[in-house]
């Protein structure tokens, strides 16, 4: 008992030596809010990601390391509308850390404050996994971001109000440079108006909705299903009617389905970054949004 | 402040008074009094001055504060104009907790009859067993959840078992971050012991339980051991996950027996865990357990083959090592993925083992006993929506010492359950779900559990169905 008292002192002590190091340790979900989070605290604030680009947020598992990571949050960054649903409950209800949870300044859902797309008028499984709040994929239009960074830069200096002032600084400066960002980005994609495309699952919304494209189809039978390989030819043949010009999907998608999807319909099958760190160029947000436009632009010519 | 200065003046002017003379003293006094008057009448007005400027500009800082406030709360009011496109009427029922279903059904067959079912060389349950021959409806189970104030949770989770009988698996409170990461929980509720046995059995890799959760914890082919009573639980703050927990409990369950005031078992669990890379997770930990069962009976035959009841009653403490390992290509589980998990159970029994306690002459004698038994089982999904699983169940019979049997008074073949055995289980099983909602499982044993030494092959065919609330992916 007193060997186990001892180490309980000594984890707590180490554990208070670690959170001395930054102001405010926050985890996000997914690595666009890492990414958006990072560059409005600086170094006030030290950053955990949950997922990496190569995963798909909706099906990861309340891991250890995540129950670990929540424990000693000050605050979660996450996209929110039930995209986490499967994992995020777990960690507020596991980890005994009452700043996080729901309600609290400590618990920032992004989607609760963009416009949602898609938000269903029928709620029902037969239509696949939907989302009762409405398509929770927002970050890749730029606007949302902007919107939620002013949310972050807000929320930081309430929980770290000494800090206030470095976060309004960095917002303001942030703001200025996406703004002029947004506007480079939609010259440059200006001629992606109106380009069909098929995406694997619908998480590329936001995305053609923000640069006027047109989804004409999904790999996915229906939403969080696998594709099927009579799915597959089901959309080849709506094809000849309604054709589509590039086949896009995320990291962590099976390529093999828009593969040879692609093949068959001889149009390119292009893989977004879709997130920061989705690829070599996409370091950051900026250069995430300067890589879409650039492989979405050379898959339309 | 001037106070006390005018009070020092006057100090001071006292102090000095005796060296002077009375006329001098007079007219110094008038004058002094007359400079602390003037002084006294400076202070007030400034005094005056300054309240009146602090009054002001608390009115201004008040004004200022509420057109900040308006600010804010148009703002407010332009988000909430955003969101309030998705939200919901106002309703009685728009705080229905998270309500969620589960339906499970089963074919089986045995080459042994299930009611003859038995683990040799080891004290029963009485809930052991293998499921029923044929068509069978498996436990449906109905869970109702939600946050019950910013300071709890609740849940409810209750079993409709096939034969019509309701069973309350889980009932309990927990506190929403009571802080510096504990948790209370209170109520019926899965022990954390373990790695299986905080997983709700439709959430399993395999049908049936375990044979050292069935043999050790009274578990039956397909439940959980639970308990009533407290659960405490505590994260360390730091990046490797260590979880430390304490619970205590009525122990009416096997391996303890109820009846008793006080608390009937208590168990200490810890955990750690963590990413090895972005592929690899894990977490391993070590349990104990401990009960008092008091009269705790089980049905065996005597050397002539008649039925019997023997009691035991003492200690019962049991150890628990536990890992899981889970690997999918760069923590993308989607497509493939790989899950390793065992679990060892290690227990020792002292007390009284009292034979045949339904005759006239009921036959006392001591009993101890060191057993031991593990699973250890692979799990892999090579490819969207299909996973194959393998298992091995063994149990080590140990040392068994009867009283009745060293003193001589009666022969071994009086506790023939009790007789050494170690039951073996291989079990292959295939699974594809059609989507994270549904799954059927094909699920074929090759079951040596039995003290005869008969072999029972066990085929299983069973669906499971989610409904409702999006359920949890627990590690």
């Amino acid at each position: 008992m007193n060997k186990f008292c001892t180490l309980l002192i000594m984890v707590s002590l180490l554990a208070a030596s670690q959170a001395a190091h930054a102001a405010l340790n926050v985890l996000a979900c997914e690595p666009e809010w890492a990414a958006l989070t990072q560059e409005l605290g600086g170094d006030k604030v030290s950053v955990y990601t949950a997922t990496t680009a190569l995963q798909d947020a909706h099906h990861i598992e309340a891991r250890p390391s995540l129950i670990a990571k929540a424990r000693s949050a000050d605050l979660v960054v996450c996209t929110g509308a039930e995209l986490e649903v499967g994992w995020l409950p777990l960690l507020m209800s596991q980890t005994g850390n009452g700043k996080i949870q729901p309600g609290m300044p400590g618990h920032l859902e992004a989607s609760n404050f963009v416009l949602k797309l898609e938000v269903p008028r029928q709620l029902d499984r037969a239509q696949g996994d939907i989302h009762p709040a409405g398509n929770p994929h927002i970050h890749l239009d730029p606007h949302n971001i902007a919107r939620v960074a002013e949310v972050i830069t807000d929320r930081l200096s309430q929980l770290d109000p000494a800090n206030a002032a470095t976060y309004q600084a960095r917002g303001k400066a942030f703001q200025e440079r996406w703004q002029a960002a947004i506007q480079r980005w939609e010259q440059e994609g200006a001629p992606l108006k109106g380009v069909p495309v098929i995406t694997h699952h619908k998480d590329m919304t936001y995305l053609i909705h923000w640069l006027g494209m047109r989804e004409v189809g999904n790999l996915e039978p229906k939403p969080g299903l696998p594709p099927t390989a009579g799915h597959l030819s089901e959309l080849f043949s709506n094809m000849q009617r309604e054709p589509a010009k590039i086949i896009l999907r995320t990291p962590f998608e099976d390529p093999r389905p828009s593969e040879s999807l692609a093949n068959r319909a001889k149009i390119p099958a292009v893989m977004l970054p879709y997130t920061v760190g989705g690829d070599d160029k996409a370091k950051d947000l900026f250069s995430l949004f300067d890589d879409t436009i650039q492989r979405l632009l050379q898959a339309a010519k | 402040m001037f106070k006390i200065h005018v009070a020092l003046v006057a100090a001071v002017v006292a102090l000095g008074m005796p060296q002077l003379s009375h006329a001098t003293v007079d007219a110094e006094l008038q004058s002094i009094r007359e400079e602390i008057k003037q002084l006294k009448q400076s202070y007030e007005t400034r005094i005056e001055e300054l309240e009146k400027r602090l009054h002001d500009a608390e009115t201004k800082a008040a004004q200022a504060e509420a057109s900040a406030a308006s600010a804010n709360a148009s703002a407010t009011q332009a988000q909430t104009a955003v969101v309030i496109a998705s939200a919901r009427p106002a309703s009685e029922s728009a705080f229905n907790p998270a309500v969620s279903a589960v339906l499970q059904g089963t074919y089986n067959n045995f080459s042994q009859n299930p009611n003859t079912f038995q683990i040799g060389g080891f004290i029963p349950p009485g809930n052991e067993g293998v499921g029923d021959r044929g068509f069978s409806l498996g436990e449906s189970e109905l869970n109702i959840a939600a946050n019950i104030d910013p300071y709890f949770r609740g849940n409810l989770t209750v079993s409709l078992s096939p034969n019509n009988s309701v069973e309350l698996e889980e009932a309990w409170f927990q506190t929403l971050g009571l802080s510096n990461g504990f948790t209370l929980k209170g109520g019926r509720f899965f022990s954390g012991i373990g790695y299986l046995n905080e997983i709700h059995q439709h959430a399993w890799d395999f049908v049936d339980a375990p044979l050292a959760y069935q043999a050790f914890l009274g578990t039956g082919p397909r439940g959980n051991y639970s308990d009533d009573g407290l659960q405490l639980k505590w994260i360390a703050p730091t990046d490797l996950f260590i979880e430390l927990g304490a619970e205590a409990g009525n122990g009416n369950n096997f391996p303890g027996n109820g009846d008793k005031n006080g608390i009937g078992t208590w168990s200490l669990f810890s955990h750690v865990g963590g990413d090895i890379s972005d592929s690899y997770a894990y977490r391993a930990g070590i349990s104990y357990l401990q009960a008092w069962p008091s009269d705790r009976q089980y049905n065996d035959l005597d050397s002539v083959g008649n039925p019997v009841t023997n009691s035991f009653s003492g200690n019962s403490r049991l150890w628990i090592g536990d890992f899981v390992m889970k690997w999918a290509p760069n923590g993308n589980p989607t497509s493939t993925n790989i899950k390793l998990q065992g679990e060892y159970i290690h227990r020792i029994e002292t007390g009284t083992l009292n034979f045949d306690i339904n005759s006239a002459l009921p036959v006392p004698g001591t009993y101890s006993s060191h057993q031991g038994g593990w699973y250890l089982q692979g799990v892999y999904q090579f490819v969207p929506r299909w996973r194959v699983g393998l298992r091995h169940d063994q149990l080590e019979a140990g040392t068994v010492n009867i009283g009745q049997v060293q003193n001589g008074i009666l022969p071994a073949s009086d506790f023939p359950i009790l007789i050494s055995h170690t039951p073996k289980r291989n079990t292959l099983m295939l699974d594809y779900s059609p989507s994270e909602f549904s799954r059927f499982r094909l699920q074929y044993a090759r079951d040596q559990s039995r003290p005869d030494g008969v072999d029972d092959n066990e085929l299983m065919l069973q669906y499971i169905f989610s409904m409702g609330a999006h359920g949890a992916h627990k590690f």
